[in-house]
């Protein structure tokens, strides 16, 4: 690289360059401009906390950086000293830093200088502490890794509320008054919310109003909250809300051991389990090395259930987004009809209808129960074919899906590279980004199939690329249904602990809803010393402000519809 | 009265009827005639947490047919519900607004927790954000076990409450009670969440330790 202030990272195991903080907006701003990174795909940071004399403890922002025309990664990281870590922001350059620096600031307490709306964003203003630092305990700490140890010393079972003085999950600081206490979180908001209505409007003449959208509402899928400034019935500023989902999948990922995480990977996006297990999968694989590379038979059953789940998501989403857009129910009813079908396949095989948690490292937990695989070929290329093509013949022409979704929410594809949209979002703009073909993992540079891709951005096209989508796992499923082979599922026996040596690793899979990536760092530990989801509904939600400012208030609901979030994901 | 057929057990016990004027004539209690009517149209509210929603929507959906049961009419409304069916994982900053929602639905009302995090923290309750269960805030009156439940799980849930509903008596509700029914108190926002019932044990516990070196995080 030009730059002499890059550093190659030569710790074992990791890769990318080592950037002063003070030259990373130079730095990432070159990459953009003439290496073509234009796609900042995840941004996050790591705690390296050491009681060791000799080593310095200190944080690490780690970005990865992609081109959207395709190929491997580029990792920049900063470092800096865990006393009053301050790191350029870089929202200017990448507007999709946004909420993820957000985050970095309120789990990490990493403050971003330069971002223009800096406050907390999974947990509360207000709240005691960030938590994902290493040397911040929850009220329910035990041991810092699991397997704990005994829950029934002398025979007797306890529950760890029973060792809290208010018998919840609570603990307030030293010298704490409740009653002089003042929340904060929604003043702040209301705050950010008449700053960004300002910019917007110039005629501040006219009365402006705040409507609260959730998070109980029952067209926000989920306990997801925006906060909109309506100047009549149009939209001048919109601020989302989120974190009311927020399980701290994280930090429970830091303490549980490698396969345990499995589980919970499959109630991130609990509508599409499967890929969320195959991303996890791919990410630990990758820094186990080439022992545990899949058996053949086991790629095959990773790309089918990817794929079933792929539709059976995209499937529920036009069915929910038809929702929004008010017929109500029945088209959701026949979606929920299908997806049902899919739903038995999995429950056959991996034993449960919505938590799969089928992937194991190096192949699949069950190989197919006796008498499934004619019905998924019968499902495949028979049923799901025609209900596709009738939800299309009905729904697609349909006066009220046109009127309502053509020109609406319009996201140029400049946008949606710059603000790190992924999946359906991003292809809906005319960027043909996807990872099954632009980085390819598994098997899929075996199957033909298109990436499809729709020019005009907005709600339409968001919605008929899901069913182009649709079309296409169905291609992959039944070249993959006819080539499945016989043979072994799993490499190794089943794992009740695995070895992972040191490094980190990003493990990246085409979702459902666009990119979803995991980045492990190891210290050759049983548990992941650092576990990071890069959710994609947490981050196609940063353009939801762009997208609805200056429309009218009906279309807000249309629109999120059409980014299909799944708040389990958006808040983890 | 097509009423009988709906419900076998209408005809209190003790009161003979002569066998042709069965299938018209019932001599009931008015305890029962006032159950059946409730017991049937029992409106959930249309209020989804997490994962266990999708498999209460499901329910609710052609397969498993939550109409067979009179409970299909979703409300999004608190105010026109009778049912909060807790559907996930209860977080601290989302219990406000669950106990405030609570307190805006009419008497009679129950709740129903599912899954395993609305019953007790379920697989997340080692959390810092979560809550270890929503009767820590809010009575329940029907537990479902699973993770999520299934449909059919959450089926037999309902139809538990269908019976507690049948073991009532008019005589005895809160409802009709003289006094009035205290509403719960909403919690705090604050370093933690704070329930405003525990404000005597957290100043006991706080008050006298000198403040805490490091300040509650501010906003940069
Ligand atoms: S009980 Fe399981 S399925 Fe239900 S909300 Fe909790 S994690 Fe999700």
């Amino acid at each position: 690289m030009r730059f002499s202030a890059l550093k190659r990272d030569e710790r074992a195991g990791y890769e990318g360059h080592i950037v002063p903080a003070s030259s990373l907006l130079e730095v990432a701003k070159a990459l953009r401009d003439e290496d073509g990174f234009d796609l900042l795909s995840s941004v996050t940071a790591v705690d390296y906390l050491t009681d060791n004399e000799e080593e310095e403890s200190f944080f690490e922002v780690v970005y990865h950086l992609y081109k959207s025309t395709g190929g491997g990664a580029e990792v920049l990281r900063v470092q800096v000293p865990r006393e009053n870590p301050v790191v350029p922001s870089l929202v200017e350059l990448y507007p999709g830093a946004d909420f993820q620096e957000r985050e970095a600031w309120d789990l990490m307490g990493i403050k971003f200088e330069g971002h223009p709306d800096l406050r907390r964003i999974l947990m509360w203003e207000g709240f005691a502490g960030h938590p994902l630092r290493k040397d911040w305990k929850e009220v329910y700490f035990e041991e810092e890794a699991k397997p704990f140890g005994n829950r029934w010393p002398g025979g007797q079972v306890y529950r760890v509320e029973d060792q809290n003085p208010y018998g919840k999950n609570n603990q307030y600081p030293d010298g704490f008054d409740p009653e002089s206490w003042v929340e904060t979180e929604d003043p702040l908001l209301y705050e950010n919310l008449e700053k960004a209505a300002r910019e917007y409007t110039e005629d501040i003449d006219t009365e402006q109003v705040v409507v609260n959208l959730g998070p109980q509402h029952p067209s926000t899928h989920g306990v997801f909250r925006m906060a909109v400034r309506l100047d009549g019935e149009t939209i001048v500023a919109l601020k989302p809300v989120m974190g009311y989902l927020h399980r701290n999948h994280e930090k429970i990922g830091e303490r549980n051991t490698y396969i345990m995480n499995m589980p919970f990977t499959d109630r991130l996006d609990y509508l599409a389990s499967m890929s969320n297990n195959f991303g996890y999968a791919l990410a630990v694989e990758k820094l186990m090395g080439d022992k545990v590379a899949p058996p053949e038979r086991a790629e095959y059953l990773r790309v089918i259930m990817a794929e079933l789940t792929r539709i059976s998501n995209h499937l529920w989403a036009i069915g929910f987004l038809l929702n929004d857009l008010g017929a109500f129910f029945t088209p959701a009813l026949y979606a929920i009809e299908e997806r049902e079908l899919i739903l038995d396949i999995f429950e056959a095989t991996a034993g449960s209808r919505m938590m799969c948690n089928y992937f194991r490292f190096g192949g699949v937990a069950r190989d197919l129960p006796a008498g499934i695989l004619p019905r998924m070929k019968d499902l495949v290329n028979e049923r799901l074919p025609r209900k596709i093509d009738e939800l299309d013949l009905y729904l697609s022409e349909n006066e009220l899906v046109r009127s309502r979704g053509e020109g609406v929410g319009i996201i140029t594809p400049e946008d949606a590279i710059a603000f790190s949209a992924t999946g359906p979002v991003l292809r809906a703009s005319g960027v043909p980004y996807d990872i099954r073909r632009a980085d390819p993992y598994s098997i899929y540079d075996r199957f033909k199939f298109d990436v499809a891709v729709r020019y005009h951005g907005d709600v339409y096209d968001r919605y008929m690329i899901r069913v182009d989508e649709m079309r296409q796992s169905l291609r992959i499923l039944k070249q993959a249904l006819k080539d499945l082979p016989e043979g072994e599922i799993l490499t190794g026996h089943n794992p009740y602990q695995v070895r992972v040596p040191a490094g980190e690793a990003y493990g990246r899979v085409e979702g459902p809803k666009g990119e979803l990536g995991y980045y492990i760092v190891s210290n050759g530990k049983p548990s992941p010393w650092r576990y990071h989801v890069r959710a994609p509904s947490f981050i196609n939600l940063t353009i939801l402000e762009k997208m609805c400012v200056g429309q009218k208030v009906a279309d807000v609901v249309v629109n999120l519809g059409s980014i299909d979030i799944v708040l389990g994901e958006v808040d983890r | 009265m097509t009423e009988i057929n709906a419900s076998p057990n209408m005809n209190s016990s003790g009161y003979e009827m002569p066998p042709e004027m069965r299938q018209n004539i019932a001599i009931t209690t008015l305890d029962k005639i006032w159950n059946m009517g409730r017991r049937y149209s029992v409106w959930p509210m249309m209020f989804g947490l997490a994962c266990c929603a999708i498999e209460m929507i499901c329910t609710a959906a052609s397969r498993y047919d939550l109409a067979r049961f009179g409970m299909e009419v979703m409300r999004p409304s608190p105010r026109q519900s009778d049912l909060m069916i807790v559907s996930g994982t209860v977080t601290k900053k989302m219990i406000p607004q669950i106990v405030r929602l609570y307190n805006q639905m009419p008497e009679p009302k129950y709740v129903l927790a599912m899954g395993a995090c609305a019953s007790g923290g379920g697989p997340f309750k080692e959390g810092y954000n979560v809550v270890s269960g929503v009767d820590k805030y809010i009575p329940v009156d029907v537990y479902v076990p699973g993770c999520p439940p299934t449909p059919q799980a959450l089926l037999h849930g309902l139809m538990k409450l269908q019976e507690k509903i049948d073991s009532e008596s008019i005589t005895s509700v809160r409802w009709y009670q003289k006094e009035a029914i205290e509403a719960i108190p909403v919690p705090i926002l604050g370093p933690d969440i704070i329930d405003p019932r525990d404000f005597p044990t957290i100043k006991s516990l706080t008050q006298g330790k000198p403040a805490a070196a490091e300040p509650a995080a501010e906003t940069a």
